[in-house]
C-alpha cells in the first residue's frame, strides 16, 4: 500500500548567518513517528534551502515556523537540508536538526 | 405520622430468590460452572441493579459471559452500576437488552461503543463517575442488588482469596451484602482452605469455579524500549523543576511513557542532582515495573496499590518493606483506599492527556469516545478536606497567592496537579487546542457536561517539551492563558504566543525553559535511563518480575 508523499520546498535566511562547515552530514532514520536530514553545503549567498518530503499534509506553516526558529537559533547558512519525514513532531524534527549539526562539530 | 409498614422486604426478597438456587447448590456455596446461567435467572430480575466486576485490571469475565446467555424473557432492562465496561461482552449486553443503563467510570476500549449505544438508544447512561465516586453512591443511591464478583480462591463457606488484585471487589461485596443483596463470585481455584480471607464466607452466596482464570490487563507495564529522548528530556525537567523544586515526597504517577521515564530516571538523573530521600519516597501506584530500578536503589519507602500488576506479584512479595503483603505473605490491593490515598495523602498527582484547552482545562475525551477517566480525577485535583501540612504542599499554596481573593490573609495550601505532555501527539494532533473535543461529545451522545478529567482551576503546572507553566502562580486568566501558549509550542494555541509576552513570563518565573532550569539538551537522550528495556528491568529484580508474553521480545 502505497501513501501519497507531499513535498514543501522554502528558502530560510539566519539574522546572524555563520557557514555550515562540512560538506555533508546525514542525521536520522525514517521510522515511525522519525525522520532523517541530509545536510549538505551550498553557496546560497547565505540562505538555506529546505526540501521536505512527508506523507502529512496541512502542516507547511508549522514546518516553516520549525525550520525557521532552528535556523536562527543556530545561524545555519550556505546549506541545504534536505529532510525524510515520517510522522516526526515538532520536538523530534528540532531534536535531529540539532543532532545533525552537533555531528560536525 | 407514625407508617405502618414492612421493615424488611429486602431480607425477604433475598430469601426469596435465593430459594429458587437451593436445587443448584452441592457443597456449602458451591454451584458448578454448568449451572451459572440458571443461577443466575433465578436470581436477576429484570431492573436490577447489577454490578459485574471490573475496572481497568481485572475482570469478572466468565460471569459477565454467562449473563449475556440468559434468557432475555427473564432478565433485561438492568441497571448496570460497575466500575469498567472495557469488554466487548459488557456492550453486547446492551445490544441485546438484557441491560438497558449504565453508571460506571472507565470505557476503555469499549469508549466508541458507548458512545453509539447511547446515540442509538439502546444504553441509557446514568453518569461518568470516578471510581472512587462510584463506589461512594453504591452505599447511598446506586446498591447493587446482586453482585458478580471474581477472586484467585474460593472455598465451600464462600470465604474469598483476592489477594494481589483484590482491586474493587471489598466496596463492591460490602455494599451489596449489607443491603441485603446477593453476591455471586468466580473463582480461578475452589480449595479447602483459602491462601487469605480477603472476603468473609458469610458475605458471599454462590461461589463457582470457573474453568479459566479471571482476564487480567497489564495495563501499567510500559517498554522502556519505547520511551524516547523528547521523554527523557520531560522527566529531567519534571525531576529538576517540580519534584525537586518542591520537594515531593507522596505522589502518584499517572499512566504513560512520560511518568515511566521519570521512573527510571531517578536513580540515575535524580541521584546525581542529589535528590534521593528527598522525593519519592512514598507512592500510591500500581505495582509499575518501571519502578523497580527506584526501588532497588533504595528510593523508596512505601507504595500502596490500587491493583496488582501481571507479573509483579513475586517481586512484591520479596520486597514486604515497600508494598502491603498479609499475613500469608501476598500483596493485597485495595482501589477504594489507594484512591482515598491519592486523594488524600498523595502532595502530587503527575500524568498525561490528550488535550488541554487555551483555559487550561484538559480530557482524554474524544468526539466519539465515552472513555471516563477511572481514578485520574480524584488524583487530579486538590483535595478540598484536605487539613494536614507537608513542605510541597504549603509551598504550592503559599505561591498560589490568587487564592487571597477568597481566604484573605487565611494561609492554605495546595496540591501539586502536573499535566505532562507532548505539544503534539501521534500522527501530529495537536495536544493544546481552542476548544475539547469534550464539548462535541457531550452534544453526540446528549451528556449534560462536557467530560474534563482535570479542570483548570486544579490544575497547577502544565509540562511540554518547551517548558514548565506555573499555573498556580499566575494572577488572572488572562495570565493563565498566556501561560498556556508559552509552552504551546507549534500549535495554533502556542503559535498566538507573543514573544514578548512570554519573556515577561519567564522573568517572572511563571514559565521555565530547559535552559531556565539549568537542563543540557544534548544529555536528554536514552542513554540516562536506568534500564532500557523489559529485559533490564527484569534482571534489575534479581529475576522475580515475569513479564507477560508479549512483553518478552528475548
Amino acid at each position: 500500500m502505497s501513501k501519497q508523499l507531499h513535498e514543501i520546498k522554502f528558502e530560510l535566511k539566519a539574522h546572524n548567518p555563520t557557514d555550515f562547515v562540512a560538506d555533508f552530514a546525514h542525521f536520522g532514520v525514517v521510522g515511525s513517528g522519525d525522520m532523517e536530514v541530509i545536510v549538505e553545503q551550498k553557496d546560497l549567498a547565505g540562505a538555506v534551502m529546505v526540501k521536505i518530503v512527508t506523507p502529512v499534509t496541512g502542516y507547511d506553516e508549522v514546518w516553516r515556523r520549525v525550520l525557521e526558529r532552528f535556523v536562527n537559533d543556530t545561524g545555519v547558512a550556505n546549506a541545504s537540508l534536505e529532510i525524510n519525514d515520517n510522522n516526526a513532531t515538532p520536538v523530534v524534527v528540532s531534536l535531529r536538526l540539532r543532532q545533525a549539526l552537533s555531528e560536525i562539530d | 405520622m407514625k407508617e405502618t409498614r414492612k421493615w424488611d422486604t429486602r431480607k425477604a426478597d433475598y430469601l426469596e430468590r435465593m430459594s429458587g438456587v437451593a436445587s443448584y447448590i452441592n457443597n456449602g456455596k458451591v454451584v458448578t460452572a454448568e449451572d451459572t446461567i440458571n443461577v443466575l435467572e433465578a436470581v436477576i430480575r429484570p431492573f436490577d441493579r447489577v454490578n459485574i466486576e471490573g475496572n481497568n485490571q481485572k475482570q469478572a469475565d466468565f460471569l459477565a459471559e454467562a449473563l449475556i446467555k440468559c434468557d432475555t424473557q427473564r432478565i433485561h432492562d438492568l441497571h448496570m452500576v460497575q466500575s469498567a465496561v472495557p469488554l466487548p461482552v459488557h456492550l453486547d449486553m446492551f445490544e441485546v437488552g438484557i441491560a438497558k443503563k449504565l453508571d460506571f467510570a472507565y470505557g476503555g476500549p469499549m469508549g466508541g461503543r458507548v458512545a453509539e449505544a447511547i446515540k442509538e438508544g439502546k444504553l441509557e447512561l446514568g453518569a461518568i463517575h470516578t471510581y472512587l465516586e462510584l463506589f461512594a453512591r453504591y452505599f447511598i443511591d446506586l446498591t447493587p442488588r446482586v453482585s458478580l464478583i471474581c477472586a484467585y480462591e474460593g472455598d465451600a463457606d464462600g470465604n474469598l482469596y483476592t489477594g494481589f488484585n483484590t482491586e474493587d471487589t471489598p466496596a463492591i461485596v460490602e455494599a451489596t451484602k449489607f443491603s441485603q443483596g446477593i453476591v455471586i463470585a468466580q473463582v480461578n481455584k475452589l480449595v479447602d482452605k483459602v491462601s487469605r480471607v480477603d472476603i468473609p464466607g458469610e458475605w458471599v452466596d454462590i461461589v463457582i469455579e470457573s474453568p479459566k482464570p479471571f482476564f487480567l490487563e497489564p495495563l501499567f507495564t510500559r517498554d522502556p524500549a519505547n520511551i524516547t529522548d523528547t521523554q527523557v528530556l520531560m522527566a529531567m525537567m519534571a525531576i529538576k523543576g517540580i519534584y525537586g523544586e518542591y520537594g515531593v515526597k507522596r505522589l502518584n504517577h499517572g499512566i504513560g511513557f512520560n511518568t515511566a521515564a521519570i521512573e527510571l530516571l531517578l536513580p540515575t538523573y535524580g541521584e546525581e542532582l542529589g535528590l534521593k530521600g528527598k522525593i519519592c519516597t512514598e507512592f500510591a501506584l500500581n505495582p509499575h515495573p518501571t519502578m523497580i530500578p527506584a526501588i532497588e536503589s533504595g528510593w523508596v519507602e512505601s507504595i500502596h496499590s490500587f491493583g496488582g500488576e501481571l507479573g509483579m506479584q513475586k517481586y512484591c512479595e520479596a520486597r514486604g518493606d515497600v508494598f502491603f503483603l498479609g499475613p500469608d505473605g501476598t500483596m493485597r490491593s485495595n482501589r477504594a483506599f489507594s484512591q482515598t490515598a491519592g486523594h488524600y495523602a498523595c502532595d502530587m498527582f503527575i500524568g498525561g492527556t490528550l488535550q488541554i484547552d487555551k483555559y487550561g482545562n484538559s480530557s482524554t475525551a474524544t468526539a466519539s469516545r465515552v472513555a471516563g477517566f477511572g481514578g485520574a480525577p480524584n488524583m487530579g485535583c486538590d483535595a478540598k478536606g484536605r487539613r494536614h501540612p507537608s513542605d510541597a504542599w504549603l509551598k504550592c499554596g503559599a505561591e498560589f497567592t490568587s487564592q487571597s481573593e477568597y481566604l484573605g490573609p487565611m494561609p492554605r495550601g495546595k496540591r501539586l496537579v502536573v499535566q505532562m505532555l507532548e505539544t503534539f501527539g501521534e500522527k501530529m494532533v495537536p495536544s493544546f487546542v481552542d476548544e475539547l473535543d469534550a464539548w462535541q461529545l457531550a452534544k453526540n451522545a446528549n451528556l449534560d457536561l462536557p467530560p474534563v478529567m482535570i479542570y483548570a482551576d486544579d490544575l497547577t503546572h502544565i509540562l511540554t517539551e518547551e517548558g514548565i507553566a506555573f499555573m498556580h502562580k499566575c494572577q488572572s486568566l488572562e495570565e493563565r492563558m498566556a501561560a498556556i501558549r508559552g509552552v504551546a509550542g507549534f500549535t495554533d494555541v502556542g503559535l498566538a504566543a507573543k514573544a514578548a509576552e512570554t519573556k515577561a513570563l519567564r522573568d517572572k518565573g511563571i514559565i521555565k525553559t530547559p535552559e531556565d532550569l539549568g537542563i543540557d539538551r544534548d544529555r536528554a537522550n536514552r542513554s540516562l535511563l536506568a534500564a532500557k528495556s523489559v529485559r533490564e528491568l527484569v534482571d534489575w529484580s534479581d529475576g522475580l518480575y515475569d513479564p507477560p508474553a508479549r512483553f518478552r521480545n528475548w
